[in-house]
């Protein structure tokens, strides 16, 4: 692994990006935009928007970095990209590591744009800090990527990329205890919900709600989800094969 | 950059390769030398096992059997990925950069900075075009940027997969001359094509059809031996002396 090709591609992908300026719009505001809706459901602020609000701060970045990285790897792997890539001096960590720096990096900039609307305009109130929410959001964001880079390894079409956002996204949103608090689910649906990376990343989020500071459970929540996205980028490691059949 | 390769006669040793791809063999043991320093043609039709025999050269191809050495290595060893530029047959550059930007990204894998990106680009013709997104060029310009790729690092051997297909007339023999002056300066070239009038332009020939290596030397030697001035028909004659091909 080098850094110097880490950072050459890491700064390759961003360039990719901004070429791609209704992408780099979409990616900035939509997340802002639904906030904005969820204040409106919600009847403005209070409680309840502000708990589901200080959730979905984490949940969007993970879901959309996870989109835009499984699209962004197949398309490395159907045009050739990534063969030739591999016949470089570029390792494979490098080119993971790449991704997951160039889409931390949108994702960081794509959290203080949610974040900073949510505080000032939609009147978002939690005990802890701001900037714990958006390192949070960012974690979860790396966490997509992962995921993403590891996924598009079983998928061959982009059809095929998209369908693994049912499989592998949605039962962690549902089973995050946004909708059912965990304590309140079976035995066997809490048992699934504690190996899915993304509830540790909402109690975090949760925590950040009630307390000032950073906390033990916070703490481990958070090693938790960083621990996940390494996992899941040494899976991505394994599926990029130099020598394919 | 040609280190390894300057002191050895053939840039490329395949001894007996054996590729199968699915349930089907696309290459039914073939043994061939590439000369070091040559433009060698690799020339058959299209599902001859052209592309699977180059994918193995820069070791991006599982082998069911046999050994293709590069440069006195294993095919896709580490150091070869320094000595050897890969073009693909589509065209295996990033169609949402500019061409100068797909340059410098393959620069810096290198390790190496802009100048000899830009001077890649002016290599292959496309400094006019340096600052246009791939994706709007048209095929032969963008083929002509994915070569631009290989060419930087100035790699001991380029393997370059139909790299004139779409290209018009003056170009192409621009690009022949200047594959000839890269084997002038030490280079070794693979170059595979499916139109025979390109063979003609090659020091060496290979010639393969249905994964087997039906001709294999000079151009001239190859006409002498099929009794014919023109290689399409030698071609013919050749492969009409073993009509027995293997499925």
């Amino acid at each position: 692994m080098s850094l110097r090709i880490t950072f050459a591609t890491a700064g390759r992908i961003l360039r990719q990006l901004r070429h791609d300026r209704r992408t780099v719009a979409l990616l900035l505001v939509v997340p802002a935009l639904l906030l904005g809706l969820l204040f409106f459901m919600y009847d403005g602020p209070g409680a309840t928007f502000d708990r589901i609000a200080l959730t979905m701060l984490g949940i969007f970045p993970f879901v959309i970095m996870f989109l835009v990285t499984s699209i962004a790897m197949l398309r490395e792997r159907t045009t050739g990209t990534l063969e030739r890539l591999l016949t470089t001096p570029l390792g494979r960590l490098d080119l993971l590591f790449g991704y997951g720096l160039a889409f931390g990096l949108a994702a960081t900039l794509q959290g203080a744009v949610a974040t900073g609307a949510a505080y000032w305009l939609l009147g978002l109130r939690t005990t802890g800090s701001a900037g714990l929410v958006v390192l949070i959001a960012v974690l979860n964001a790396v966490l997509g990527v992962a995921l993403g880079l590891f996924c598009s390894a079983f998928a061959r079409t982009e059809f095929q990329a998209v369908q693994f956002l049912p499989v592998v996204v949605v039962p962690q949103i549902l089973l995050c205890g946004l909708f059912v608090p965990r304590e309140q689910m079976a035995g066997w649906l809490g048992a699934i919900s504690d190996v899915l990376p993304l509830t540790y990343a909402v109690e975090a989020l949760t925590q950040v709600g009630s307390s000032a500071g950073l906390t033990a459970t916070m703490g481990r929540d958070l090693v938790v989800v960083a621990g996940a996205a390494v996992v899941a980028l040494t899976l991505a490691a394994a599926t990029l094969r130099r020598r394919a059949p | 950059m040609n280190s390894v390769g300057v002191t050895m006669e053939n840039a490329i040793e395949v001894r007996d390769l054996v590729v199968e791809r699915g349930r089907r063999r696309v290459l039914h043991g073939i043994s061939c030398d590439v000369a070091a320093g040559r433009v060698t043609g690799l020339l058959g039709p299209s599902g001859s096992g052209k592309t699977t025999l180059i994918r193995a050269v820069v070791g991006v191809q599982v082998v069911r059997s046999g050994t293709v050495t590069v440069l006195g290595r294993p095919a896709g060893s580490a150091p070869l990925r320094r000595e050897v530029g890969y073009v693909t047959q589509a065209p295996s550059v990033y169609a949402d950069l500019s061409v100068r930007e797909n340059a410098r990204y393959f620069a810096a894998l290198h390790g190496l900075g802009a100048p000899v990106a830009d001077r890649a680009i002016a290599d292959v013709g496309l400094a006019a075009a340096a600052g246009q997104l791939v994706g709007n060029l048209s095929g032969g310009q963008r083929s002509r940027a994915s070569l631009a790729c290989a060419l930087i690092g100035d790699p001991g051997l380029l393997v370059l997969d139909e790299p004139t297909v779409g290209q018009d007339p003056v170009l192409r023999a621009d690009l022949w001359s200047r594959f000839h002056e890269l084997a002038a300066g030490g280079t070794t070239l693979l170059v595979s094509s499916h139109v025979m009038d390109e063979a003609g332009r090659c020091d060496r020939l290979l010639l393969i059809r249905e994964g087997l290596l039906i001709g294999d030397g000079a151009p001239a030697a190859i006409r002498a031996r099929a009794g014919t001035d023109d290689l399409e028909e030698a071609f013919l004659r050749l492969i009409q002396e073993r009509p027995e091909v293997a499925a």
